[in-house]
């Protein structure tokens, strides 16, 4: 079923339609009657001619050499890749919250603005955070949504042409820097120490009056708890700095701790991590931010208020960074993700932490006899591994990935973060049955005892997938972006 | 919690196992880590509503999904960026199909060749549509792609100031004035001549600075901007022309990029994507070949492997932050990919023809509202070259009839006095969707003939 390798304009033919309209009962209004000649568009696009079962087929061909998952196990690092429930998809589909218009009067959309203020109150508890906006898509659009409110936070006390340096550490996600960067900020690099965590000399060295915040995610990329999170957080707030704190990897305390606890200022959750939302091939996300009451102000506008008469949308907030993201972000997404928090309750979130943790920690109990582990502690919800053992047996970490497709798994996250060489970032959620992480680790022991045995057969991987390794290096330095129709070189 | 939650697979028995293997003797060991004045106790833990079954999920959603009124209630001529129009039940079947729901960001492409498969084509098809060189494979919505444009302005003319016309949409506008806030330029607005961008103003306000001029095409009013004026406007400025454009308008529309755009960006949600309150949707982001190398997040790309078969990487990817992690032009790491995919399969099951019809259908059923408005007596700000939204002058407050339409079961347009400057203005809509009945049920209201 893998076999399938067209692209919609090879099989479309001219007459085919795969639509419906109905006849327009009103009079017809040309185009050309209306505009000017040379706004009247000359040439149709080249859109494909298909019938409705041709194009279910194209799409059923293309999805058979997709892997999701339902497919098997995602132990993609950072991107807490659980279950999806299915419910959630269905609630998301009722007429109303998938067919309301976002300008339609306040007084229409009552249980859309009671179900986001609900999923505000929720997200606070879970944060410990006193107020949330919504409005953010995603996870990088809350670290940037965040840093403008470190901003508008330094600004307002006179301090905004000082404090122009964000600090973040070596093991951060790469989205943290790029979005200190887009918010007008220089970024300034925090090592680890030995132990994978923030060195707190380093931090000392580099804190300052010109310092307007940290960036931290807890337990971090490497899987590993910021022990000194307390001291981290005094030290940044005696210079005068503000902490933020990246979501990305909520899913190791929920219940457990608060980001509000450890002592961050700002906080971003991505919903389509903890909290379930599909992600899609790569979004839609979810990415709302919290703040303490004393960023309250700055929150992006406009924000949803109770009153006595009902819900209603504010849009005076003379302080607020302004706008990040149409309408009231994706409303969609966050129906999923409050779904998903009203079928687990504390208790049920608490769970999903613990055995989140305590997943991660039996695979990496499994696989360190065979791989390099460069951190000893407990890790959280994910764990890191080095491939330098196999890449000196002539294997290298993109191997390792590669041939455990074969297995029938996906790879987990790989040359990241780029302080552990060779790298292998393993998260295998609270969501997989103990005989799928055996599974897995049985896959990684083998793999470990080919790259010393018979190194080509994993060097060669995949083998069993509709390709073959595929060229990247020549797709960038000679891009082909768009189907080339006249171009019949390329071997179909 | 001895319960055993629906989504949880792991048994009493599992936990004892693992932590055997792990060798430690409870869980509470794995979280020894987290500071003890940090951690969640009895009396500092999260407060949340018990769980919830399946069957008491589904009830409470109801309720609140049941307070809303719909488009399955309401008659809607409300449009303003966001529109109710006809989308193939085919599309939500594909975008149910886990292997494509499911899915992360195509990382390993051996294993993930549909979906980067599917991003290529609605590439080829967002630059058949925009007459644009490459497209990228989607990003947040209409508006962060028009916020991501202007800063890729400033970054490739290294001038600091956007101008844009105030016949841009309101929200646009405001997060445009955000990214501005970030990378610390300018923006400023060129007044109105009616319900268009004044060219007069246009041609004053272009200077040595300018890094970009934003042209919203139809424009936030319905109407139609004369880009190919515009563009010679802009002919001696370095300035680049951002276009804004409804999609689906351009299946009949000229294309941006033949009339001189260098950026043109949008949103799908025409194509297919259910309004749902303004999100998720999907913004799109095509340029000319020039500024390739410059495109903020993701884009697909078509190569070989090993045995020279075809096969489709995310490609081009130096632009992205974890590479130059301090160097990035943008932030940009998610997409909106399942949208993406839904707008592709949107525009095979409408194709080359559907396209036109649908647009046609548009301007026809626009336009006919329009002439019976004015036959009725109202006065119609709007010139006639608009696509499918105009203003009308009522004869009451735009609120006050607003609430009378929605007893009648439609859903009135926007109220858009403000922003014109004129008293009673309203911008109406009227899709492929709306049926001849609903308009002149709506004519007979706004006219006072039901009276």
């Amino acid at each position: 079923m893998t076999t399938y390798n067209s692209l919609l304009f090879e099989i479309s033919k001219p007459g085919r339609k795969g639509y419906s309209l109905p006849e327009t009962e009103v009079d017809q209004t040309a185009v050309a009657d209306i505009l000017p000649a040379h706004l009247v568009r000359e040439e149709p696009a080249e859109l494909p001619e298909l019938s409705e079962l041709q194009i279910m087929r194209h799409y059923t061909g293309l999805s058979n050499k997709n892997f999701g998952i339902e497919t098997g196990f995602y132990p993609l690092g950072s991107c807490t890749m659980k279950y999806n429930p299915k419910i959630n998809e269905d609630i998301a589909r009722y007429s109303g919250f998938a067919h309301i218009h976002p300008l339609q009067p306040e007084q229409t959309a009552q249980g859309a603005f009671e179900l986001m203020h609900r999923l505000e109150e929720n997200l606070k508890e879970v944060t410990g955070m006193d107020a949330i906006s919504l409005q953010p898509a995603a996870g990088a659009q809350g670290e940037w949504a965040g840093l403008l409110i470190f901003k508008a936070y330094h600004q307002a006390n006179g301090e905004g042409d000082k404090r122009r340096k964000i600090l973040v550490p070596d093991s951060a996600h790469g989205t943290n820097p790029a979005s200190a960067v887009v918010a007008g900020y220089d970024v300034v690099e925090i090592k680890s120490n030995e132990h994978g965590r923030v060195g707190i000399e380093a931090l000392k060295a580099a804190v300052g009056p010109d310092t307007a915040g940290l960036m931290l995610t807890n337990p971090n990329t490497l899987g590993l708890f910021e022990v000194d999170i307390v001291e981290i957080a005094e030290i940044v707030h005696e210079a005068g700095g503000l902490l933020y704190y990246d979501g990305a990897n909520a899913n190791a305390i929920l219940g457990k701790s608060t980001p509000g606890e450890m002592g961050f200022d700002v906080v971003h959750l991505n919903l389509h991590k903890s909290f379930s939302t599909p992600h899609g091939g790569g979004g839609p996300g979810s990415g709302p931010i919290g703040v303490k009451d004393y960023l309250k102000a700055f929150l992006p506008s406009p924000r949803i208020e109770k009153t006595a008469e009902g819900f209603t949308v504010s849009r005076d907030h003379p302080q607020a960074i302004g706008r990040v993201k149409g309408y009231f972000g994706n409303f969609g997404v966050n129906v999923r993700a409050y779904s998903y928090i009203r079928s687990m309750g504390a208790e049920g979130l608490q769970q999903v932490s613990e055995d989140a943790v305590l997943h991660a920690n039996y695979l990496k109990a499994r696989l360190a006899p065979y791989y390099d582990t460069p951190y000893q502690d407990h890790c959280k919800h994910e764990f890191v591994l080095s491939g330098m053992r196999q890449k000196k047996q002539g294997v290298r970490t993109l191997d390792i990935a590669k041939r455990l497709l074969d297995y029938g798994f996906y790879a987990p996250t790989v040359y990241f973060p780029l302080i552990v060489e060779e790298c292998l970032m393993i998260e295998p959620t609270e969501t997989e049955a103990k005989e799928e992480l055996d599974a897995f680790a049985d896959a990684m022991i083998e793999i470990a005892k080919d790259a010393e045995n018979d190194p080509e057969i994993v060097t060669g991987a995949p083998y069993t997938k509709a390709v073959r390794r595929l060229d990247e290096v020549t797709a960038a330095r000679k891009p082909v972006v768009t189907f080339q129709r006249n171009s019949a070189e390329l071997k179909r | 919690m001895t319960k055993q939650h629906r989504y949880l697979p792991t048994t009493e028995q599992d936990r004892r196992e693992m932590l055997d293997t792990i060798g430690v003797s409870s869980i509470k060991d794995l979280f020894k880590d987290i500071p003890e004045s940090t951690r969640a106790t009895k009396d500092k833990a999260i407060a949340l509503e018990d769980p919830l079954s399946e069957q008491a999920l589904v009830r409470q959603m109801k309720e609140l999904a049941g307070q809303n009124v719909t488009t399955d209630s309401h008659a809607y001529f409300l449009g303003a960026g966001v529109y109710d129009h006809y989308a193939p039940s085919i599309v939500n079947h594909v975008i149910l199909r886990s292997e494509f729901m499911t899915a992360y960001t195509p990382y390993q492409p051996e294993a993930s060749q549909g979906e980067l498969q599917a991003l290529f084509e609605f590439q080829t098809m967002m630059c058949e549509l925009t007459g644009m060189d490459v497209a990228n494979s989607s990003l947040y919505d209409g508006f962060t792609s028009l916020g991501e444009a202007c800063n890729l302005a400033v970054s490739a003319t290294k001038k600091q100031e956007i101008l844009y016309s105030k016949a841009l949409h309101p929200q646009a506008k405001e997060v445009i004035g955000t990214y501005a806030y970030g990378m610390e330029y300018s923006v400023n607005e060129i007044g109105l001549n009616g319900t268009r961008t004044d060219m007069e103003a246009l041609k004053a306000g272009i200077s040595d600075e300018t890094a970009a001029v934003i042209i919203q095409y139809p424009n936030f009013f319905g109407t139609v901007e004369d880009l190919k004026e515009i563009n010679a406007l802009m002919e001696a400025s370095k300035g680049l022309l951002i276009v804004m454009s409804n999609p689906l308008s351009l299946g009949v529309l000229e294309s941006p990029g033949k009339l001189g755009a260098d950026i043109v960006v949008g949103d799908t949600q025409p194509f297919g994507l259910p309004m749902s309150f303004g999100g998720p949707h999907c913004g799109y982001f095509a340029v000319k070949k020039k500024y390739m190398r410059k495109i903020p997040s993701r884009i697909v790309g078509q190569t070989v492997d090993a045995d020279g078969q075809r096969g489709f990487v995310m490609t081009l990817q130096t632009r992205e932050q974890h590479i130059r992690r301090e160097k990035a032009t943008s932030n940009m790491s998610s997409n909106q990919a399942l949208f993406a995919l839904a707008t592709s399969v949107f525009l095979a099951a409408l194709g080359k023809v559907g396209v036109q019809e649908m647009a046609a259908q548009n301007i026809s059923h626009a336009h006919y509202l329009k002439n019976q408005l004015k036959q009725k007596g109202l006065t119609v700000l709007s010139e006639d070259d608009f696509f499918n939204e105009f203003v009308v002058q009522l004869d009451r407050p735009v609120a006050e009839i607003t609430e009378q339409l929605l007893e009648e079961g439609i859903v009135a347009g926007l109220d858009v006095s403000e922003e014109l400057g004129w008293t009673n203005a309203m911008l109406l809509c009227a899709t492929e969707k709306r049926t001849k009945e609903e308009m002149d049920k709506l004519v007979s209201l706004l006219t006072g003939e039901d009276k």
